[in-house]
This record gives structure tokens, sequence and C-alpha cells, in this order.
């Protein structure tokens, strides 16, 4: 089958349609942009200079006090924030990538009703279920712990990584387990030699969605390690915003240094990310 | 679909290493944290707590003090602390969202109380915000012998005694007192309308207020984004038209809600709101002190907190008076600290409650914050000079709490009084919101 | 918008990878209970128990506090049936909640899906630099929703911000008080949410339109269709599943909104940007209302469940051909 789609003949109206594609899609791109631009370049001024009325205007100069200002504010919150998502992004990854895989591969009976409960779980809204949260992870004493924070990420992770792992694997065809049963592969053999090493661009979409939405997280952190000493960076940053102070740069300086995290995850992972993302449809 | 290729391995490593190693060098936090920081089961973490009181411990304080003067304060009271017991360690858990905000800290308080594990003392505004909550519920320690000792039922006003109390019994301890019904100005414009001494009433102001309209300047600053300063202005107009004592009989059953008063006072409200700034309903309340200092309102009844936010702004063409119509009434609110039942660190608890409540303790403390000892004898040298006028204007005034910081009635109450006022200001259908008020009241069983 | 369900959305959204195009037949196979299939059993036990206390317990403990007589700090466990929730939903609070809820979700929806799938469309058309522009669109969903309602509220406040730049330009007639309107404002704050959100909905549309093979679209053109048409009674249609999910989860979202709204304007003059996790966290934590607010919480998973269990089952379905 020819391409037919690429041999358009060049007209002027084809190029004036490419161009109003463009001009568009950099619309947009300023409009996505501009939050950001706000944030930074409000971080990047003096006290003095920041001033509501001149709020588009670039800084005179780059100062990088404020920076400095909110990352001694929030660094033991950051550092708080890395010892609890690290962990908990590679450790509900993994979680999900087993139970991911037993949805898939090895349905039982009642496996697809427990799937859909496991769905519809995940749909709790935590901030009405605190209380029972700290009663219950008392109980079996992991309140007030980074361990019990763990652990509850990777519990409220249970649904969505086993989701994400399960449509992943779908899309890997049963002939091949199939095919490992045969060669004597048990249940933890195919796991560990058929469906991990392919996994890659399933592991990137969980661990960076993880990662986030931990990252992000600020009232289950901070409920359940009970010590605002201990809770994650975006309760710092919280303090800060939501005080009755109007030190604007130091706010939005604070809050660029909670958001690069994630960003720079993305960054990095952005190509495996959106391989995963498409690997449920397209198929080779 | 690829293998997990060496470089995404290391790329992963690489963040994944990068990330431990900054925690590694991003200082630890302040206090040594009650939990480890490796993921690693650990024994009890009762096991770091230190037995006798003089030798060390901890202390773990949580407030809403996050920023500005309210830190410094909170700071100098530690060290007064430390100067007197050096052996134990001080947990500042400070946090935003305090008792009437509803935020962080008071989910993390109400979870941490309900939950079991009390914090050693916790920062609360003084009055029905602590008695109605945890002193009813039989989650706080009495304080009587504690006041006994230290001499305070003698050295702190009546009225704010009672306040502290529950049945005859006091459940915390107040370390300042902050006055809600106060007037600020703009000197300049005052001058320049060719008034020369602040509104006594309610008609006064209105009449400095056409003035202002005048020559084009708005006569209140409001921040409408945030009903609740509405709400604080409010309970300073309900004083002025019902007076101190029907005020106070509001909370005991004595005065009824829908006392015409009470609707004077709304229509009051809704009038003075006329008056407000353009955009007013977009300002926040922490933007309000600008919209003050930078010409764009003239007046502006709130707390006193506004003298050291004014002071730190550099602002100073402004000075006060009491809200009109209140002048002899002293609406207080006041920040306390109490002894919950099963904490930790008992002793450390007691000794600081002690500090809270001892002249050095708060003449360290109010300055720095910009508000007034709960105790009549102060080091009168170290308060500036609206702190002065304040402190002689408590040992006269018929005192009153404010409603909206937690002393005359439950948080429940502020509350649903909040959404009144709230639906008031933007509905101004007063009817409807005397019904509403009433309804709220008879809800919250006052006098009861 | 809340952090921790975005991770679920995207997952959600790979299962209709599965179902937009059925390549891959999955015949149900019957298993054979043998020693790996005890395993699997045996090593998905501690997620069941996990999922059934940590969330399954809390569900129910909510609907059981919704019916008791817990409305002050003194823990109470009296029975008193529905009398929580005749009080709650009768309240005029909870009504504009509702009210708010609908507008903002169609708002969130309506933005999510137009903008989601225009990008998409154009980024199908061989651009140069697509992973650039991906990547620009895309980031915002890695902010938390307390940065994003930050830049936000600086971005729509009246005398400065986007107003500004609309009187810079002339466009003064624009003007807005944004999410401070009285009525409306609530609208605006979808604008921020969107702003996050878009992206990813435009990475599913992607997705979808790359699943379209070529075949079916050169057959259209041979066939005399144009853009428009070719659009409408082919392209839309078949990416139905991606627009289904979409849905879904910006509803999900809109039920369970709580920091951005938090962080930009509260609840907002006469509650017109009061939303139902806001209420909930209020009633419990400074009202000490904890009965009413379970009424609340109860109330938001009912919904959840209206919007979420009809798409399981086509979905269930669906895997199933």
């Amino acid at each position: 089958m020819t391409q037919t789609t690429r041999a358009k003949p060049f007209s002027l109206q084809n190029l004036f349609s490419r161009f109003a594609i463009y001009a568009v899609l950099i619309a947009f791109a300023l409009y996505f942009l501009m939050p950001i631009y706000v944030l930074v370049i409000t971080a990047l001024k003096p006290y003095a200079d920041v001033s509501v009325a001149r709020m588009w205007e670039l800084p005179q100069g780059l100062y990088f006090e404020s920076f400095v200002v909110a990352w001694s504010k929030v660094a033991p919150n950051f550092r708080n924030s890395i010892l609890i998502t690290v962990p908990a992004a590679i450790i509900s990854s993994f979680i999900g990538s087993i139970n991911g895989y037993i949805f898939s591969k090895w349905r039982f009976r009642g496996s697809n009703i427990l799937f859909l409960l496991f769905l519809v779980g995940m749909f709790l809204p935590y901030q009405g279920v605190l209380i029972p949260m700290v009663l219950t992870l008392r109980s079996v004493g992991l309140y007030g712990k980074v361990v019990g924070l763990i652990f509850i990420h990777c519990v409220f992770g249970i649904p969505i990584t086993a989701l994400m792992f399960r449509s992943y694997y779908q899309g890997i065809p049963d002939e091949l387990v199939d095919a490992g049963k045969i060669d004597g592969c048990g249940f933890f053999g195919i796991y560990r030699y058929i469906l991990l090493p392919i996994a890659a661009p399933a592991f990137a979409v969980v661990l960076l969605w993880q990662f986030t939405s931990i990252w992000n997280d600020f009232i289950i952190g901070l409920v359940v390690l009970s010590n605002p000493t201990l809770a994650p960076v975006t309760v710092a940053v919280q303090n800060l915003t939501g005080s009755f102070t109007t030190e604007w740069n130091v706010q939005m300086a604070a809050a660029l240094i909670a958001a690069l995290p994630t960003i720079v995850v993305y960054l990095a992972l952005g190509k495996l990310f959106m391989r995963g993302l498409l690997a449920g449809s397209v198929k080779g | 679909m690829k293998n997990l290729s060496r470089r995404q391995l290391l790329k992963f490593g690489a963040i994944g290493g990068a990330g431990l190693a900054l925690a590694a060098c991003t200082p630890p936090p302040a206090a040594a944290p009650a939990a480890p920081a490796a993921p690693a089961a650990t024994a009890a973490s009762g096991a770091a707590a230190a037995p006798a009181a003089s030798a060390g411990g901890k202390l773990e304080i949580f407030s809403w003090w996050t920023v500005g003067g309210e830190v410094e304060g909170l700071n100098a009271m530690f060290d007064v602390y430390k100067a007197k017991y050096p052996g134990v360690e001080i947990i500042n858990a400070a946090l935003s969202g305090g008792a009437g905000q509803g935020g962080n800290m008071k989910a993390l308080l109400e979870t941490r109380m309900l939950g079991g594990e009390p914090p050693d003392s916790f920062q609360v505004h003084l009055g029905q915000e602590l008695t109605a909550s945890h002193v009813v519920a039989g989650r706080m320690e009495d304080l009587s012998d504690l006041y006994q000792s230290e001499g305070w039922n003698t050295v702190f006003p009546k009225g704010i005694i009672e306040l502290a109390s529950y049945q005859g019994k006091p459940y915390s301890v107040p370390v300042n007192i902050h006055r809600s019904n106060v007037l600020w100005y703009n000197k300049t414009q005052m001058a320049d309308v060719g008034v020369d001494k602040a509104p006594a009433t309610w008609d006064d102001w209105f009449v400095y207020a056409d003035k202002l309209k005048a020559k084009g300047i708005a006569a209140l600053a409001v921040a409408g984004a945030d009903p609740n300063f509405s709400a604080h202005v409010f309970e300073n107009i309900l004083v002025a038209t019902i007076g101190p004592e029907n005020y106070l009989g509001l909370f005991n059953g004595k005065t009824k809600w829908d006392d015409p008063a009470v609707k004077t006072a709304m229509e009051t409200l809704l009038r003075a709101h006329t008056y407000a700034q353009p955009d007013y309903t977009s300002v926040a309340w922490g933007e309000i002190n600008e919209v003050l200092s930078s010409g764009k309102a003239s007046t502006m009844v709130m707390g006193d907190w506004t003298h050291g936010a004014l002071k730190s702004m550099k602002f100073t063409d402004y000075h006060w008076a009491p809200s009109p119509g209140t002048s002899g009434v002293f609406v207080a609110l006041s920040d306390s600290f109490g002894l919950p039942k099963g904490v930790k660190n008992r002793d450390n608890v007691v000794n600081w409650l002690k500090v809270c409540g001892s002249r050095e303790g708060q003449d360290a403390f109010n300055p720095l914050k910009g508000s007034i000892p709960a105790r009549s004898d102060p080091d009168l040298t170290k308060y500036d000079d609206y702190l002065k006028e304040t402190i002689e204007a408590f040992k006269t005034n018929t005192i009153v709490g404010s409603i909206q910081h937690g002393a005359a009635a439950k948080q429940s109450f502020v509350n649903d009084y909040d959404a009144v006022i709230n639906t008031l200001v933007s509905g101004k259908d007063v009817a409807a919101s005397m019904t509403q008020l009433v309804e709220a009241a008879n809800a919250a069983e006052f006098g009861a | 918008m809340d952090s921790t369900w975005k991770v679920e959305s995207i997952f959600l959204s790979m299962a209709i990878g599965q179902t937009s195009l059925p390549a891959t037949v999955h015949r149900v196979r019957k298993p054979r209970i043998n020693r790996d299939m005890l395993l699997a059993i045996l090593v998905i036990t501690p997620s069941i128990i996990a999922v059934a206390v940590f969330i399954y317990s809390f569900i129910a403990w909510t609907f059981w506090i919704s019916t008791v007589n817990w409305n002050t700090s003194v823990i109470d466990y009296t029975f008193v049936g529905l009398k929580n929730w005749t009080r709650m939903l009768s309240s005029s609070r909870f009504q504009i909640d509702l009210r708010n809820l609908a507008l903002y979700a169609g708002g969130f929806m309506l933005q999510c899906i137009v903008i989601g799938f225009l990008l998409a469309s154009l980024l199908d058309q061989r651009i140069k630099g697509e992973s650039v522009f991906r990547t620009i669109f895309i980031f915002p969903f890695a902010i938390s929703a307390v940065v994003t309602g930050v830049a936000w509220r600086w971005l729509m406040r009246p005398e400065t911000g986007i107003n500004l730049l609309f009187e810079s330009v002339g466009l003064g007639f624009l003007r807005s008080k944004w999410f401070a309107d009285p009525t409306w404002g609530i609208l605006f704050i979808t604008i921020a949410a969107s702003w996050q959100f878009s992206g990813y909905v435009m990475a599913l549309y992607l997705a979808g339109l790359r699943g379209i093979s070529n075949e079916i679209k050169e057959a259209a053109q041979i066939d005399g269709c144009n853009s428009w048409n070719l659009h409408r009674h082919i392209i839309i249609p078949m990416v139905a599943p991606v627009t289904l999910t979409a849905i879904v989860l910006t509803g999900m979202a809109s039920i369970r909104v709580f920091d951005i709204v938090t962080v930009m304007s509260g609840s907002g003059q006469a509650f017109s940007t009061d939303m139902f996790a806001f209420h909930m966290f209020e009633q419990m934590f400074t009202a000490s209302r904890f009965s009413l607010s379970a009424v609340i919480g109860a109330f938001m998973i009912i919904l959840s469940a209206f919007l979420l269990v009809p798409y399981l089952i086509s979905v269930r379905r669906e895997s199933e051909q």
C-alpha cells in the first residue's frame, strides 16, 4: 500500500495550513509555559523588585538570594521527601509488577472481580479517613515512623500499579508464557525470565508516576509521621505560601525547588514513559 | 519492547543515587526525629525518651507560629526555657494552618489527640476553642495546682482565668493577649480630610468615610477573599451595638441572638462594606496590610497583630484607636498552652508551662510577637508605645472574648458564624442571615 | 488536583489501550489448580489483605461514622440512622457544593478533552520537534497541585497577572475577577486545573490516534472525504474509548479536588468555590463534626462508584471479547 499521505502536492494552501498548525502549537506552548515563567522570574527578583504591578517584567539581574533562603527553609523536609519517596516508589512498583503479573497471567476464579474491587478502592477520599488511618497504623506499631508512611503509600499504590502492569502484560502474548511453562518455568520463573526483562517501559511509567504522586502528597505524610519536622517538602512549601507575609520571591523559589525533582525525573524518563504509554495501543 | 538497556539502568541509578546523596548532604531536621530515617524497623520509639525532669529528654511544642515575629517570640521563650533546663531537647513542631484556619496544623493535632499520641504541648486559643474540644472530652489535665503554686491566680486578670477555666478549673496557661477591636487609620489621609481624631462611634465613622469618599479614597480595607476577615469586623460591630454586657449574655443564654441590636450590627456591617476598596473580593487576609500601607484604603478594623505587621513593612503613617463604639471594652483573644493527658515528657511540659506563665517568659515573647502579656506585672520598658497603651487599657477595660478567635464560643459555632457572615456579605440579605445565625446559636446550645 | 489520583488515571487509561483495538484476543484459560496457581494466590494475598484493611475497612468506617452521633470533640458512637444525612444533604452549603461540582466537572472535562484532542491531532501531523512540544504540554502533570495553585493564584490576581497582560495588549475589556467572581469563580479554577492535566489527556489521544491505522485514513480520503468529515465520522468515533476514559478520569478528579482549591481560593465568598473535599476537611478538623463530615465522604464515594462502575463493566466486557 502506498503512503499517499506523504505524497500530498506542495501547495500554498498546504503551506498555510502547516503554518497554522505550528502557530497554534507554539501559542499553546507559550500558554503552558507561562506560569512557570512567572514562578521563575519572581523567584529571581530581590524582594524590593517584586511588585504586583511589574509582575511580567524580567528581573534586572539574576538574584539567587531567594533560592538560598527558600532552600534553608525547606532543606530538612526536602531530605525527608527523598527518604520517603524513593523507597516507596521503588517498592510499590515492584509490588505492582508482581500483582499485575498475577492478574494478567494467572487468572483464577474470581480474579476479575478481585481486580475490579482493587480498582474501586483507588477512589477513596483519603482526607476523610485520616483518623482510622492513624488508629490502624498505631495498632500495628507503624504510626509516626517513616516505614509506616512508606507502607501506607505502597498500600494506596497497590491498585493502580497492579492495573498498569496488568495492562502492559496483557500486551504480551500468552504463547510466550506457555512456552515458558513448557520449558519448565514455574510462577517465579516466568516472572523473572520472561516478563521482567521486557518490562522496562512499564517500570518507567509506574516509577515516574508513583514518584510524582508520593512526592506531591502532603497530608498523608504529615498525619502519618505525626511530626512536622519529619514531614515532606510539600508541607514546608505550604508553611511558606500559606503564611501572612508576602515574601513572594521566596515562596516562588520554594515552590520551584519542591517541583524540581519530579520535573527532573520526568525529563529523564520521558522517552521511556511515552513508550510505555503508547505500548498499550500500538501493536508492532 | 526493548530490554532495560544499560544506559537506562545507569540513568535510574544515577537519579536514585543523586537523590540519596543529596538527602545525605542536606542538613537533617532541626531536631533528631522520633522515627529513624532509614527504612528499618526500630525498637519502640519510647526508648529515646530520657527519664528525669532535670536530666533531659524531649519537649515537643506544636504551634502555628511559622513566620516573622511569631517565630522570634517563640524562640525567645525557648531560650528562656533552655537557660533553665539545658538538658532538654526542644522540638519546634510549628506548622501553618492552625486553629481557626482549619488547615494542616489542626488536622495533625486532631489526629494525634484522637489517635492517643498527644503532642507534649500545643498552642491553642484561650477559651472555648480548647474547652469545648479537648477539655470536655477529658483529654487535658487540670492545672489548678500549677496556678496555685505559680501564683497565677493573683497575677492573671480574673476575666482571663475565667476564659481558661471549665467548671472552675483552669486548663491552659495564656502567654499573650491580643486585642481584636482596634481601628487602624492612615494619619495623613485623616489630616487631608480635615479630621483630627479617630471616629468614636460608627455614625462618626460613616461621616468620616463619606469625607474620604469625596476625596476618592476608600474608607475600609477589606480582605474579601477570606470571608472570616469580615467575621472579625462583625464581632466588633456587634460589641459596639449590643454593648459588652449583652454581648457576654449571648454566650450564656441571657441574650437572644435575634435581638434587634444584632440585626442593626449586620446592617452596619453591610453599610461599612460599601466603603471597601475596589476589587476587595480578591484580596486575601495575608495581603490586607499592603492595602493599608499603600494607601488604597484608609482605615481597617483588625486585631493588633496588625501593628507588628505594619512595623515590619516599615510603614509608619498610621495610628490606632478602639474600634468605633467599643471604647472601654477589650475584646480579647489569647494564645495559650496546656497539658494533655498521657504525654511522654510530662515534667518537661510542666516546666514549659511555668516558663509560659512567668514574667521572664512573657516579657521575652510578647515584645517580639507584638502582643501584651497576660500577666499584670510586665516590665514596661520592653514594650513599645502601642503595647504600653494597650497594657493600660487591659487593666481597666471590660474584658470580653473574641468570637472569631476561639475565646467566646466553641469552634463549631465559629464555623457556622463564619458561614453566616460569608453569606451576609455576598448575599446582603439581613433577614435570611439573621435566621441562619439564630439557627447556628441554637445548634451551639448557649447557656444549656 | 490531588496527586494520588493522577497515578491512577494514567493506568486506567492504559486499560483502554487494550480495548481500542482488539488486536490480541485473550482466550480465557481454564486455570489448572497446581502448585504455581496456589503460589500466585499466596503471593497476592498480602495485597488483598492490605487493600481490605486499609481501603475497604476505611470506607466502611466512613459509612458507619456517618450514621452515629459524633459531632463534637467527645467521641460518641450512638446510632442515629440517617439523621446526619438529612441534615447535611439539606444544608445550603452542601447544595452549593453540588452546583460547584457540576460546574467544575463540566468545565474541567470540556477543557481537557477539547485541548487534549486538539493538541494531539496537531501533533499527529508529523511535526518537527514533536517530542519537545509533547514534553512542554505534559510536564505540568508532574507539578503538584499546590505549586500549580500558587502560580495560577498569582496570575489571576485582578490588579496584575493576566489582567495586566490583557491591558498591555489592548484587550482590557477581557479583565476579569477570575476566581473571586462570586458566581463563576469555580470555572476559573478549572483553567488552572486543566492547564495541569490537558497534556496528559493529549498523550492519551495521541496514543489513540496513532492506533488508527493509516489505511483507514487513506481509504477515506480516496473516497473523497474531506478533513472535517474524516474527523467526524471516523476519527472521533474511533477514539471514543479515550474520550470515555478522559470523562471518567476528569470526573473522578473533580469529585475529589482539594489541594488546588485550598491554595487558590478556599471556600470563597458565599462558598462560590467550596468543594466537597474541602468542606469535609473543615467539618472534621475545624468544627469537629465528625459524623457530618463522614456523610460528605460517604457521598463522595457513592458518586465515584456511579461514575466508575459502569465504566469498569464496559472495560471488562470488552477485554473478554
